[in-house]
């Protein structure tokens, strides 16, 4: 009908708040159910994963720090972003994947609803997951939960969207940072996510979004000895051992979900359990 | 450099009579104590006298026992309801109490340790961890783990040498409250109470098999950690060997919990009580001979104070009584063994050689046996093997700090995250300090207290999950919904 030419979008990487090229110049094809060319999205190196890391260590401390209230409206505020561009993400995925517009509109649905009820989390697990111990002397003690730190996470296949959000929104609402290693077919939306996450209040560094090759990616996040923790649900289960072989270097936690539950969360926490003595 | 206000303590030591020590041991295995085919002497380090001959098994014996496990499991353990398996654990804890001098007496003569820290710390929180677990095995449902969770089977677990009876208690009871059965290995040099402890079972009439104790040395650890018909490997000891167990599980279903090493910061901020504080750096470091992962080997003084507490310590590291670890004044034992010993002396070496300043308590050495006086370095700085390495012995590394931010920074900068100690009058700044350290246990105003209700475990490379309280049962269940 028209005869104007598309704007076609330049898919980048997503580091520290900013939406940097991969320092490789390397790129692969994404094409659309029916073969057409879409986009050349980044085939991350090693290099940018370890920007990645120095920008999610450096942003540690102050979301760590950041009111679990303060944490939770963020994430909140990123399911209102995606909300109000629901038919973009819907229409990407449908080309990217081929899947049904119906099968689209339930996962970009469900992600919205999935980020809604991890926000819910944030001031809640302490509750969960924390106590106050009652030890045999007069001391008061407690044992509260706190962020692991920095934490990989390698999203599934597919659903390309839903699955990131599992990967991303359990690890930050304890206030961990993450570097995740997006869908390698259907990467689109990942870095179209990447945009709401830029207009939700994030602070820079805390979401940190790859795409390129799993088996490139995972062994170099599995021996690098600045992160903590490592969610491999999107690895095949063939490749885990060789991950946790790898990550036993500095005992990186490491550890594989199928389901979205509390335990995600709870996973890439540490538990702090502080004694003071009672008296006058 | 004698004290005017030393006093003269006369020797007052505890009878060895209460034991009898066999000459040679064998495994406990299916309820039975079996011969052991090749065995190596366990001395006692504070006089080099040979206490027993005990077993070293091999494939056979770690293949016997796991399979009494599995069928101790199989067929009696998991089938009897939690109010069974918790009284049982409570007959374990009561005839722990009735024979605690017992046990602490053969700690101290296997160990070294001071017969005051073993009788007081040692063994009533070992019969404590026992008693606190039983009650957990009819609730496991109560324990917010979730609804439908199970024991994992069959647990390897391998303890060290500096709590020996201890870490067993810390291992076997959440083990055995969960519903698992277990196949326990000691240190090497010190397994005598975990045998002792094999007869407490029996005593407790414990099914066969739902404990199994087989002795031996890292090669009988490595035969439980791959050993196919475990299901789950408990480890407390070095991080060096942690990282080898967390290879060797990698490529396998096993669950793992591991307590491994720390270098822990004891920070002393200008407002501390002093004298308090003096008392909690003492405690810190030299309580076991300073062989505790959780140990405050690094003190961290602000700059205002520093002189005052060291020449504080000092004194009072001065009046630290070194010796017979059976003299109920005795203070500061021996260490462990002769490999220990000779790796605080190459570890304390490079202190003098990289630039800090030695100072060690004048006292006299028994001739026989290891020693090493209580010890403290000053001038070091972060860069020194001292600051950054587990010494396991009575030496403290000392450095300090201007503001409270510097000792936070100080105090993180290690790959370890075990525990650290907090000195002030402030509260604020106590809850400040607590939240910026990177370490499972804090304590402030306090140092090296233990309980079983308390959650005791590392960050980073201390280690993975924690013992005691829920988040410890927790590691002995499979199916858990979330911790």
């Amino acid at each position: 009908m028209s005869n104007r030419i598309d704007v076609k979008k330049t898919y980048k990487l997503y580091i520290n708040g900013a939406f940097p090229r991969t320092e490789s110049g390397r790129t692969y094809e994404i094409k659309d159910a029916k073969g057409m060319f879409i986009a050349n999205p980044c085939l991350a190196s090693r290099k940018d994963l370890k920007d990645a890391v120095v920008a999610a260590r450096a942003a540690h401390p102050g979301w760590n720090k950041a009111s679990a209230y303060n944490k939770g409206q963020i994430l909140y505020r990123i399911a209102e972003m995606l909300e109000g561009r629901r038919s973009q993400f819907i229409d990407e995925i449908v080309s990217v994947t081929g899947i049904t517009k119906a099968k689209s509109e339930k996962e970009v649905t469900d992600s919205v609803d999935r980020l809604v009820w991890y926000a819910g989390w944030s001031d809640k697990l302490s509750s969960l997951s924390g106590a106050l111990n009652p030890v045999a002397g007069p001391y008061y003690n407690f044992t509260v939960p706190e962020s692991m730190g920095v934490i990989a996470a390698i999203a599934p296949e597919s659903p390309s969207l839903l699955g990131l959000i599992d990967a991303i929104a359990p690890i930050i609402v304890g206030g961990n940072t993450v570097i995740v290693l997006a869908s390698t077919k259907a990467p689109l939306s990942a870095m179209s996510f990447a945009e709401v996450i830029a207009t939700s209040d994030v602070p820079a560094g805390v979401i940190n979004i790859l795409t390129g090759k799993k088996d490139e990616i995972a062994p170099w996040m599995a021996s690098h000895m600045d992160i903590d923790g490592f969610d491999i649900s999107g690895l095949a289960t063939k490749a885990h051992g060789a991950v946790r072989i790898a990550g036993a270097e500095n005992l990186k936690r490491i550890y594989s979900f199928n389901s979205a539950d509390p335990g995600r969360i709870l996973a890439f926490l540490e538990y702090k359990t502080v004694w003071h003595p009672i008296g006058l | 450099m004698e004290d005017p206000m030393k006093f003269n303590y006369a020797p007052a030591p505890e009878s060895r009579s209460i034991v009898s020590i066999k000459p040679k041991y064998g495994h406990f295995i299916g309820g039975k104590f079996v011969a052991g085919r090749k065995h190596f002497p366990t001395i006692n380090p504070a006089t080099e006298e040979t206490l027993s001959q005990i077993a070293l098994a091999g494939v056979a014996e770690v293949d016997a026992a796991v399979k009494a496990a599995r069928k101790a499991y199989t067929t009696t353990w998991s089938k009897m309801s939690g109010r069974e398996r918790g009284k049982y654990l409570f007959r374990i804890a009561r005839i722990m109490q009735e024979r605690s001098r017992e046990f602490a007496v053969l700690e101290t003569l296997d160990n070294g340790k001071p017969i005051r820290e073993s009788r007081d710390v040692d063994v009533p929180l070992a019969a404590a961890h026992f008693f606190y677990h039983a009650g957990w095995a009819d609730k496991l449902e109560f324990a917010g783990l979730g609804t439908s969770t199970k024991p994992h089977g069959v647990a390897g677990q391998i303890i060290p040498w500096n709590f020996p009876l201890l870490m067993l208690a810390w291992k076997v009871a959440p083990a055995l409250a969960a519903g698992n059965t277990v196949v326990l290995k000691p240190a090497e040099n010190t397994s005598l109470t975990a045998l002792l402890f094999a007869e407490v079972c029996q005593q407790a009439e414990l099914p066969a098999g739902v404990v199994n104790i087989v002795t031996g040395n890292g090669s009988t650890g490595a035969l439980i950690v791959n050993h196919p018909g475990i299901d789950k490997i408990a480890f407390t000891g070095s991080t060096e060997v942690g990282k080898i167990i967390a290879r060797a599980v990698a490529p396998t279903q096993k669950s793992v919990t591991l307590e491994l090493g720390g270098k822990a910061a004891n920070i002393i901020f200008e407002d501390a009580a002093i004298d308090e504080a003096i008392e909690g750096i003492v405690n810190g470091v030299f309580f076991n001979q300073g062989h505790v992962c959780c140990a405050g080997s690094r003190l961290i003084l602000q700059e205002s104070v520093a002189d005052e507490v060291i020449e504080k310590l000092k004194r009072r590291m001065s009046l630290i009584r070194v010796g017979d670890p059976m003299d109920k004044n005795t203070d500061l034992g021996a260490i462990n063994s002769q490999e220990q010993l000779l790796k605080i002396r190459e570890l304390s070496a490079t202190g003098d050689s990289e630039g800090a300043e030695r100072w060690s308590a004048p006292c006299e050495l028994p001739k026989k046996g290891f020693w090493f006086a209580p010890t403290i370095f000053t001038g070091v700085t972060q860069s020194h093997r001292i600051a950054r390495e587990e010494i396991f012995g009575p030496v403290l590394s000392v450095l300090t700090f201007r503001t409270p931010q510097e000792a936070i920074d100080k105090a993180n900068n290690t790959p370890f995250g075990l525990s650290a100690g907090i000195w002030s009058e402030k509260g604020s700044r106590i809850l400040w300090a607590s939240q910026q350290l990177r370490a499972g246990v804090i304590w402030a105003n306090t140092f090296n207290k233990f309980d079983p209700t308390s959650p005791f475990g590392g960050y980073k490379e201390s280690g993975w999950g924690r013992e005691g309280g829920r988040h410890g049962l927790s590691a002995y269940l499979k199916g858990v919904s979330h911790e």
